[in-house]
């Protein structure tokens, strides 16, 4: 083996040791709720708890909602951006990513004094509206992510020429969008989707501060009152992440095939 | 012209200050195949997406079969158009490039794939209907571009440098493929290309611009044996150029380096004394007097070049170089260089240049 090659793997085992070796003690942690054996005791505990399957529910409905509002804004206004204004890129790449410099909490805060139940707009009077803005501030929170995934994906394709074939072939915008646009982009949407997903999921802030039975004060609340039933949570928090990327893997190989991923 | 299929009527296009197409006139007859020659720059392209749509004139108007279309959506023209890079869609399969256009014209499953077996006959790849882009060679790209294109029946079809990408075995093949299948289907086509020998091999007539205008609009043979300006004399074809001067306007006598020419009729109004540039293709040019041409120069052979069947054979005259080229003879060797040589010509084969 060359000199190389071995530290290649050295690099890669710490690498692999930083990140299994605190996973494997969480898991370890988790299966000592009965004392002197291990068991799944704290899993069946938190999966059978009401409030996970509520909360989990309620947060995987919001990331839904949540991903297709990011779509419908982001992919459009992406590709008009790269096909009508592209002087505007820069603008919208630092808009995009102003949720990551405006913390969560100043966001939610702006929230609560524009639409409380004297504003002209009262999203908080009601909980449909409560839920819908919540839905509204994860897209902003999500807003980085996918618009810089889609935007790569949009990248990988001629947007121009591709948009004049399809129009001079009879297509209005509705057609050459789903037709041809986002099928072309569709993995990239998928990552940007799958990086929602997993924000949303695990927000805590905007939930706990609108008051909605998300997962993420469910998790907190948990992580704050019993020993082995957070340590549960986490392994099952990071299972459904990484079913959610296995997912994306597996559908990626029924997207539609393309000259730039011709395998 | 009586009736014109399409008629671009003082076209002009600006971008801000810059104006890329000049008030550019063309009229084309149903089934004509006119061919935009020109180099990069001179407004070819901007005036075929005026065409489809793609970019609205500053001024002017086009008309299809009567109808004004200067303001309609590229998708309201029904114009058909092949792109220099195909322009495939990626995600579909060559039946469903082929059929994208009918499907969206809502046409029935059972007529769309009628149609597109058609098409894919015309191209002569029916094999590849469930093939995908990425799966084809450049050529069979394109050939299912130019099949997406046709397949609506489109009034009109506007080929964008359709053949720039491929290479030039590929190019040659496809082009008479192109030509082959415009005249069959006896479509009205525009052509842009950059290759002068594309345009005149393919085309009813071609137009060659510069500067956003049309210099001159003809047939092949009209453009290349009668090129109306010194732009297109240079840019079409191989052409010698010799500096005169007019020794006697009322004879049409012009000196060449130290002998004379005699030019009746082609000095359109030239005074004793003017300069004038003279132009020569190097196959109207011999090498020695011939019978039949009335007019030589004399020189001194300053290049050989042995190219197999034919001898290229450059011979300074004056300040000026005459290029001109003579068929291999087992048993004539080549001219040496630094042998004093003669060229001999018709007058009326010599183009004055404005």
């Amino acid at each position: 083996m060359k000199a190389g090659r071995f530290w290649a793997w050295v690099v890669f085992a710490l690498g692999a040791a930083y990140f299994f070796i605190p996973l494997i003690a969480t898991v370890e942690f988790s299966m000592r709720m009965r004392r002197g054996v291990y068991s799944f005791d704290a899993y069946k505990v938190v999966l059978g708890d009401a409030r996970f399957q509520a909360t989990f529910g309620y947060s995987v409905l919001a990331a839904v909602f949540t991903i297709i509002l990011g779509v419908l804004i982001v992919v459009p206004a992406a590709y008009w951006i790269r096909l009508r204004l592209p002087q505007l890129r820069p603008v919208v790449e630092f808009i995009t990513l102003l949720p990551l410099v405006i913390p969560a909490i100043v966001i939610v805060f702006g929230y609560i004094r524009m639409y409380g139940s004297n504003s002209p707009l009262p999203f908080l009077a009601t909980d449909t509206g409560t839920n819908a803005l919540l839905v509204i501030g994860y897209a902003t929170l999500a807003l980085p992510y996918m618009y810089r995934a889609v935007d790569t994906g949009l990248r990988t394709i001629d947007v121009r020429t591709l948009t004049e074939a399809a129009q001079i072939l009879g297509a209005g915008w509705g057609t050459i969008i789903t037709r041809v646009i986002l099928p072309n982009v569709l993995i990239a949407v998928l990552s940007g989707a799958f990086l929602t997903f997993a924000i949303v999921i695990g927000e805590f802030t905007m939930a706990s501060l609108l008051n909605r039975p998300a997962f993420g004060p469910y998790l907190q609340n948990i992580g704050a009152n019993r020993a082995y039933e957070p340590a549960a949570l986490a392994i099952i928090a990071f299972a459904i992440t990484w079913g959610c990327m296995s997912l994306i893997q597996i559908l990626s190989r029924f997207a539609p095939k393309s000259a730039n991923r011709p395998n | 012209m009586a009736d014109p299929f399409l008629s671009i009527q003082h076209v002009r296009k600006s971008f801000g200050a810059t104006t890329v197409v000049e008030d550019f006139n063309l009229d084309v007859e149903r089934g004509e195949f006119v061919s935009f020659l020109g180099p990069s720059g001179c407004g070819k392209t901007t005036v075929l997406r005026m065409v489809a749509g793609f970019e609205e004139p500053s001024a002017g108007k086009i008309v299809v079969g009567g109808k004004d279309i200067t303001t309609l959506k590229p998708n309201q023209r029904n114009v058909g158009m092949v792109f220099q890079a195909y322009a495939l869609f990626p995600n579909l399969t060559v039946a469903q490039n082929i059929g994208f256009g009918l499907k969206v014209a809502g046409m029935s499953k059972a007529d769309i794939d009628a149609r597109v077996a058609e098409m894919l006959g015309i191209i002569k790849l029916p094999q590849m209907a469930d093939r995908y882009p990425y799966q084809l060679s450049g050529g069979q790209q394109q050939r299912i571009a130019l099949a997406r294109a046709i397949a609506p029946k489109p009034k009109l079809l506007l080929l964008d440098e359709p053949l720039s990408a491929l290479d030039a075995k590929v190019r040659v093949s496809l082009r008479e493929e192109i030509r082959s299948i415009q005249k069959k289907l006896g479509i009205t086509t525009i052509f842009v290309t950059h290759d002068q020998e594309e345009a005149l091999s393919i085309s009813d007539r071609i137009a060659v611009m510069y500067g956003g205008k049309a210099e001159q609009v003809g047939t092949p043979f009209e453009i290349y044996n009668r090129p109306a300006t010194k732009f297109v004399a240079n840019f079409v074809g191989t052409l010698n150029v010799l500096e005169g001067t007019v020794t006697d306007a009322a004879s049409g006598k012009v000196r060449v380096n130290s002998e004379e020419v005699l030019l009746k009729g082609k000095l359109n109004g030239s005074k004793s004394g003017d300069t004038l540039s003279l132009a020569l293709r190097p196959e109207a040019i011999s090498l020695g007097r011939q019978p039949g041409r009335d007019s030589s120069l004399s020189g001194e052979i300053s290049e050989v070049h042995f190219l197999g069947s034919v001898i290229r054979v450059r011979v300074g005259i004056g300040g000026n170089t005459v290029s001109l080229d003579t068929f291999n003879s087992p048993a004539t060797p080549p001219p040496a260089v630094g042998e004093k040589a003669e060229i001999s010509f018709s007058s009326s084969d010599m183009l004055v240049l404005h």
